[in-house]
């Protein structure tokens, strides 16, 4: 296993920190968490016709530049440091992972260039009502209708389900749980109002909706599993990306803070919760980091290594945020600063794809047999 | 040197023909270690002329390899001996280089380190020994404390203050103290776990020859700091414990004796550690891990456990890379103490009632009681876990230094603990 990015990575890494302080300054955070859509698609394509940014984990045969979760993880842990407000979660990685993890050779040659350019953004939507992220949970049904499938039920928490062009359906057949493509425009959808506004979500109704089947019939379960344990490592990535920048930003505000004279820096009450941070904080991005490299080395302990990425990061990213919220005080509570922005998303990120208890039970099981 | 140095394939062919030419397991470990030492692959990266290769880190694996694969005895590197080298390669006079460094790595001298005294723990600069020059020679006197193996060592590593005018810092020098001498006296110091494993160390006119200072008078800081750095490399939990060879040439039942003695202070470490390698088992044992409350315990040590884990690899892995070292370098002592603390809960709620029995009638034949009374030293010894974050916060966040009252005036106006 490896345990730390090549000179390349880090060129990049770099490279893309760089853009994205440019494209996405928190001014331009805060005008696009206030529209409906939650981002633009003329930034969005300016953003792929630069720098490329959904094609990289899709293969070349595809349309896409064929690099692996590693370097697609440097990407979210970048795209989070800055709240980058786009559509790059729910197209690339979740919509781009179910079509590569279910689709059929020709479905991918279909629908992934367009979401490699970044032309199509697509979703994924599997939760209802019930809030549960397993595939258990699904009650939308769907039943033949000549050569294709009518889809009828709900789906709930839908990343852009408002905004896609294109939604990944799981839903149950006579023989099982199985995957669908619909075209956005043909469902019934609303964005429904989220605790955190940089990330929309959107509440979907299905009445006899047409869809395409993806893959087999009745043969969802697994590549949905493994879509899940890719996503809860993207995610895990993302998330360790914000709390390190909080966690800057409330180091950089306490060296500057003075109250009895001094910088609050020199109270070793601040120190010791710093070191704290730094901690957890890096801990998480371990194994963040770790998930990602057993996914793109196909370890067999890869779903165990997703969801302790995961449950450490949910924890350490709300903890950071709580501590920055803190260490600013007063004005940390404040709408017109900056931290409430990360904060929600720390929330948000802690509850998507499975809260730190769901993930160290699922963690459990797997290392348990019969427990 | 011959031309394949700088190449690993040329240095891997170089070491495989000395030790082709070299190893026998016919030698004693004394005699071959001295072969080894004057060859210079003991330590390649010392100096030439100093028992080594003058040659990069990065080699060092290389060179293990095939040692590993001659099943070749390596020096002595286990215990304070490791320190006493590094600290003497790098401050010490030739004269001490030649007396002391051939016999730390053949394995004949043993070391101990004299740094913590009952007033001065985290504050180690704060050392109140007292080093006087009478006549011709330096007379010590004063207490040291938890000296691990000081009742076996030929040599101790000194820090003592040589100047009560000058500043804390400043007035400390380093000193290579003959431990076999009647003014040193050893007594074990007993732990709240029972075990004894280190030492007080009284020290009644106690003589060290003139030429056995470390570096000037008045640097002992300096000096002291090069051995802690070199302490706190080696611990970043991921370094085996050297078990030796089970084969049956006396040379490895040498090895084997050595490591033995060297090894059994630190024979309850793991259970310091918190043993989370046994939470697991137990909770299917006891059938606790059926308790969802106690798999979601089980579960946050086990997440925090392997993220300290691959933390650990992360630095180690940016370190062979002669990358510079990030801040996840720093917090493994930290971390380790966290896991620790969260492991002796943990086998608490598993054990359940049988956590108030202790010894063999006990859980785990007693494990998990020396567990529970154990796992109090991890976050004190080697550098508190508040001095931890201290260092964390003004080395790695660049945050500002504590303030101190008493590193401006004359150390013997600085208020100091009145017992020991």
């Amino acid at each position: 296993m490896k345990f730390s990015f090549s000179a390349e990575q880090e060129a990049f890494r770099e490279s893309l920190r760089g853009y994205l302080a440019e494209r996405s300054p928190t001014k331009e955070v805060r005008r696009l968490m206030e529209t409906e859509a939650g981002w633009e698609r003329e930034g969005w394509a300016r953003m792929n016709a630069e720098m490329g940014l959904a094609a990289v984990r899709i293969p070349e045969a595809y349309g896409g530049q064929g690099f692996g979760f590693s370097e697609q993880c440097i990407m979210l842990e970048e795209m989070g440091r800055v709240l980058l407000c786009a559509p790059f979660f729910a197209s690339a990685v979740l919509a781009a992972g179910a079509i590569l993890q279910a689709g059929t050779e020709a479905q991918k040659a279909a629908l992934l260039p367009g979401i490699a350019s970044g032309d199509v953004v697509g979703t994924l939507a599997w939760v209802e009502d019930s809030g549960r992220w397993d595939a258990e949970g699904t009650t939308l049904s769907a039943v033949r209708d000549g050569a294709g499938w009518r889809l009828d039920g709900h789906k709930s928490f839908v990343i852009d389900g408002h905004t896609a062009d294109l939604i990944v359906v799981l839903g149950r057949t006579a023989a099982g749980l199985s995957l669908f493509t619909v075209d956005g425009a043909a469902v019934s959808r609303r964005a429904v109002q989220g605790i955190d506004p940089t990330r929309k979500l959107a509440r979907l109704a299905f009445a006899g909706v047409p869809a395409a089947l993806l893959g087999e019939d009745g043969g969802a379960a697994g590549p949905f599993g493994r879509v899940m344990t890719e996503a809860a490592v993207c995610l895990a990535n993302e998330m360790v990306g914000g709390a390190e920048r909080l966690r800057e930003d409330a180091l950089a505000y306490a060296k500057m803070r003075m109250q009895f004279g001094k910088v609050i820096a020199g109270f070793q009450s601040m120190k010791h919760k710093q070191a704290d941070m730094l901690m957890e904080v890096e801990l998480a991005k371990s194994a963040a980091y770790y998930a990602a490299a057993a996914l793109d080395e196909g370890d067999a302990d890869g779903a165990v290594a997703a969801s302790i990425a995961k449950a450490a990061a949910s924890e350490a990213y709300l903890q950071t945020a709580i501590h920055a919220v803190q260490i600013h005080g007063g004005i940390g509570f404040t709408w017109d600063n900056e931290t409430h922005l990360w904060f929600k998303r720390a929330k948000a990120s802690e509850v998507m794809l499975g809260d730190a208890t769901l993930h160290r039970e699922r963690m459990m099981q797997a290392m348990v047999e019969g427990a | 040197m011959s031309e394949a140095m700088g190449s690993e394939a040329g240095v891997r062919a170089e070491v495989r023909a000395w030790l082709a030419e070299n190893w026998d397991p016919a030698l004693g470990l004394v005699e071959w270690r001295t072969r080894l030492a004057h060859s210079g692959w003991g330590m390649p990266t010392w100096p030439t002329r100093w028992y080594g290769r003058e040659m990069p880190e990065a080699m060092v694996p290389v060179i293990e390899e095939e040692f590993d694969q001659a099943g070749a005895i390596g020096v002595a590197r286990i215990g304070i001996r490791t320190l006493a080298a590094a600290t003497i390669l790098a401050h010490g006079t030739d004269l001490q280089k030649e007396k002391y460094l051939l016999r730390i790595l053949t394995g004949e001298d043993t070391w101990c380190q004299l740094f913590s005294e009952p007033g001065s723990g985290s504050d180690v600069a704060g050392a109140v020994t007292r080093a006087e020059f009478q006549g011709n020679q330096w007379v010590v006197n004063g207490q040291k404390v938890w000296t691990t193996s000081a009742h076996k060592a030929h040599w101790g590593l000194l820090l003592a203050r040589t100047n009560w005018d000058a500043p804390k810092h400043r007035g400390l020098s380093y000193f290579i103290i003959d431990m076999k001498q009647p003014g040193v006296s050893v007594s074990p110091l007993r732990q709240m776990n029972g075990f004894a494993s280190f030492n007080q160390v009284f020290l009644t006119d106690a003589i060290v020859p003139p030429e056995m200072i470390v570096s000037t008078e008045g640097d002992g800081w300096t000096v002291t700091n090069t051995t802690l750095m070199h302490e706190r490399r080696g611990a970043d939990g991921l370094r085996a414990q050297p078990k030796g060879s089970d084969r049956p040439e006396r040379i490895y039942g040498e090895e084997r004796d050595e490591i033995a003695v060297a090894l059994e202070p630190y024979r309850w470490y793991p259970s310091r550690a918190g043993r989370v390698d046994l939470v697991l088992p137990r909770a299917i044992e006891t059938g606790a891990i059926h308790d969802p409350v106690v798999r979601q315990e089980v579960g946050k040590l086990l997440v925090m456990a392997r993220c300290a884990e691959f933390t650990a690899r992360r630095a180690r892995a940016a370190k062979e890379q002669g990358k510079p070292q990030g801040p996840e370098g720093s917090l493994g002592k930290l971390a380790a103490s966290v896991v620790a603390r969260a492991a002796a809960r943990v086998h608490t709620q598993i054990t359940g009632a049988g956590a108030l029995l202790a010894g063999p009638e006990a859980a785990a034949g007693g494990t998990v009681a020396e567990i529970l009374l154990s796992v109090p030293a991890v976050s004190i010894a080697g550098g508190t876990d508040e001095i931890q974050r201290n260092i964390i916060a003004e080395r790695v966040l660049g945050m500002p230094r504590e303030p101190s009252e008493d590193t401006k005036k004359p150390f013997r106006d600085v208020p100091r603990n009145t017992v020991g």
